[in-house]
């Protein structure tokens, strides 16, 4: 492989890692702050693309529909919390899956229903549908790297905010010990709803980020779900931090993995059955990944909660 | 069973719930069992087939989150590992259906024992999304298959021989020996439950390190416990296989975990009947919804919820406080 195309699976990597972030972020806050499984988490991220979408279409402008579907998503995740979320959070971890999970196929069927079952695509305005000469011959789309941008400085809005304010030391005060907390005479239930609130929109912004990329479809959000899952297990759950590491970590060898290993299996098997079994072993690379990490460190890389 | 020894304590006597869960059980085998009989077309003793199918898978799983505590999200793996199993023998010229369970037993035990000896290192969240990566890795090793249909499955051609004869492939009777199947997976993890066994996973569900104290190594109950669901979803599996004369990557996907968590869940944790109710249920709720409506998930979703916000603990629960105000 030649060290172009590496380069450029190396920032499609980075790219994905980013996406993950966001929606691994929200995902590991509700998750360390309040103890709650939201597995609708995916839904928010389907959401948000195809509000970025619609809002897009109907303002003619991509920014202004960006703009709209995030506070939309943020009205919607602040809506559902109010409604039902909060009435979960003491309940078992059981009851908290199967109540998001009906969430999941009420609001994926509803994206069916309503935007129909093709998969969309938005089109990006010209300023940022020109590619950019990275080195002699290699091309990369602009909106990839303002993508990996706008990633990296959410990511470092989230530091600050997370490490250097007052909410921010509430937040991972409730990660360690949420009763505390309470007892010392913060609004938990205020905290809860912030953080909820935010981690809807984050998650909506990374699916109004990827709809220019990737079709927009009803069951986007599930398998990202999961992969975002996989993030917050290995970076360990409550910490930012690890979300942050996990994903690039995460994307990266997946990226890398798709294009790697069949390449590599070539020098020991015939092409045809290298092709066959490569994607398999590919896809499967992020759960050996995860089940390695929790092999030797059965809480993640950096766990918030109770043991340091 | 080494370890302390407790002392000798007469057999527990049935409670009322107990009795529920036996009268409920008795029922439904017995509905189930009058079926083929009944008059119903095709169509509905196959879905009455899938149903008891996913009830067996469902209460081996109630074995691991009912009594042991352990929330498996990969269960549907061991069902896709035992069709396979049989699907591939079929398909290399194995046909003695005792020799292909006896395998589906082995491999399925042997699958259970490695993941399970990995994910019990570690516990609550971490050991759902433990169990998630080994069904996804089976997932897509199963989808890698490719001389065995790949991502679009395998059709069965040829199916096996029970002792020589085509009981297999006849409607009826394997129907009853799906039935039957149901029958001794419900009775053997009732007995279990109540069994020095199933004590020591329940005491170690609640209060693992007292029972650590105790001196039983919870560990090995917990990997055993893993173990024989394991073996029984390969089974369901292995009926699966029969039943559809089809099998495919999807019937070990991720969402078909859920489902069987929701099954157990639906039906109420604990109980081999919830379980049973569940799978019913499940199965009725989603043909039953589809015919109504063709966006059948705008009603079963938030079914789901509400069942969580009112009727906490399934509908065994529902049941027992019927039950209980007659009484």
């Amino acid at each position: 492989m030649s060290t172009t195309l590496l380069l450029i699976q190396l920032l499609n990597g980075l790219q994905l890692g980013v996406l993950l972030f966001l929606v691994a972020a929200g995902l590991t806050l509700v998750f360390g702050v309040m103890g709650f499984i939201n597995l609708a988490h995916g839904v928010q991220y389907m959401v948000g693309a195809y509000l970025a979408l619609a809002f897009t279409g109907l303002t003619g402008s991509f920014l202004a529909g960006l703009a709209l579907g995030l506070l939309t998503a943020l009205l919607l995740g602040l809506a559902l919390e109010f409604l039902i979320f909060r009435h979960l959070y003491d309940r078992d971890h059981l009851d908290q899956v199967l109540a998001t999970f009906g969430i999941i196929l009420f609001l994926n069927e509803a994206a069916r229903v309503i935007w129909g079952p093709t998969p969309l695509t938005l089109d990006l305005p010209l300023w940022l549908s020109g590619t950019i000469p990275l080195t002699d011959g290699l091309l990369y789309p602009v909106y990839r790297l303002v993508l990996i941008g706008v990633g990296l400085a959410v990511a470092a809005v989230l530091y600050l905010v997370v490490n250097h304010t007052r909410t921010g030391m509430l937040i991972r005060a409730g990660a360690t010990n949420p009763d505390m907390v309470s007892a010392l005479g913060t609004d938990i239930h205020r905290l809860f709803m912030v953080v909820f609130g935010f981690g809807a929109m984050l998650a909506g912004l990374a699916g109004a980020l990827a709809a220019p990329i990737f079709s927009v479809e009803p069951n986007m959000g599930d398998d990202l779900l999961i992969t975002a899952f996989v993030v917050i297990i290995i970076g360990g759950i409550g910490s930012i931090r690890g979300a942050f590491i996990a994903a690039l970590l995460v994307g990266l060898v997946d990226t890398l993995g798709r294009s790697l290993v069949t390449d590599g299996l070539r020098l020991f098997l015939d092409a045809s059955a290298a092709n066959q079994i490569g994607p398999a072993i590919a896809s499967m690379l992020v759960y050996v990944l995860m089940a390695g990490v929790l092999f030797f460190r059965p809480t993640g890389l950096f766990p918030a909660k109770g043991m340091a | 069973m080494t370890g302390a020894s407790l002392p000798a304590v007469e057999a527990p006597r049935l409670t009322a719930h107990d009795r529920l869960d036996w009268t409920i059980g008795a029922v439904l085998l017995v509905l189930l069992a009058a079926l083929p009989w009944s008059g119903a077309d095709a169509y509905i003793t196959g879905l009455a087939m899938k149903a008891m199918i996913l009830a067996i898978a469902a209460i081996s799983l109630d074995l691991l989150i009912g009594q042991a505590g352990l929330v498996s999200l990969g269960h549907a793996a061991f069902i896709a590992l035992g069709a396979y199993v049989t699907g591939i023998a079929l398909e290399e010229g194995l046909y003695d259906a005792t020799a292909i369970l006896a395998l589906v037993i082995v491999i399925s035990a042997l699958f259970a024992l490695i993941t399970g000896a990995i994910s019990l290192r570690t516990s609550g969240v971490y050991f759902i999304m433990i169990t998630l990566a080994f069904g996804q890795m089976l997932f897509f090793a199963t989808a890698s298959l490719s001389q065995y249909g790949g991502d679009d499955g395998l059709t069965l051609w040829s199916t096996s021989e029970l002792f020589g004869t085509s009981l297999l492939q006849d409607e009826i009777s394997l129907f009853l020996i799906i039935l039957a199947t149901l029958a001794l997976t419900w009775i053997a993890l009732a007995r279990l439950s109540k069994s020095r066994f199933g004590r020591v996973l329940n005491a170690a569900r609640q209060a693992p390190v007292r029972v650590e104290t105790l001196g039983f190594e919870v560990f090995r109950y917990r990997l055993a416990a893993y173990t024989i669901a394991g073996m029984i979803a390969g089974i369901a599996g292995f009926l699966l296989a029969h039943q559809a004369e089809f099998v495919s990557p999807a019937a070990g996907a991720w969402q078909r975990s859920g489902d069987l968590i929701m099954m157990v869940l639906i039906g109420g944790i604990g109980t081999r009947s919830g379980a049973l109710l569940g799978a019913i249920v499940f199965v009725a709720l989603e043909e039953g919804l589809s015919l109504v409506l063709h966006e059948w998930r705008l009603i079963f979703g938030p079914l789901l919820v509400l069942l969580v916000l009112f009727a906490r603990g399934g509908l065994m629960a529902a049941l027992s406080r019927l039950a209980g105000a007659r009484d």
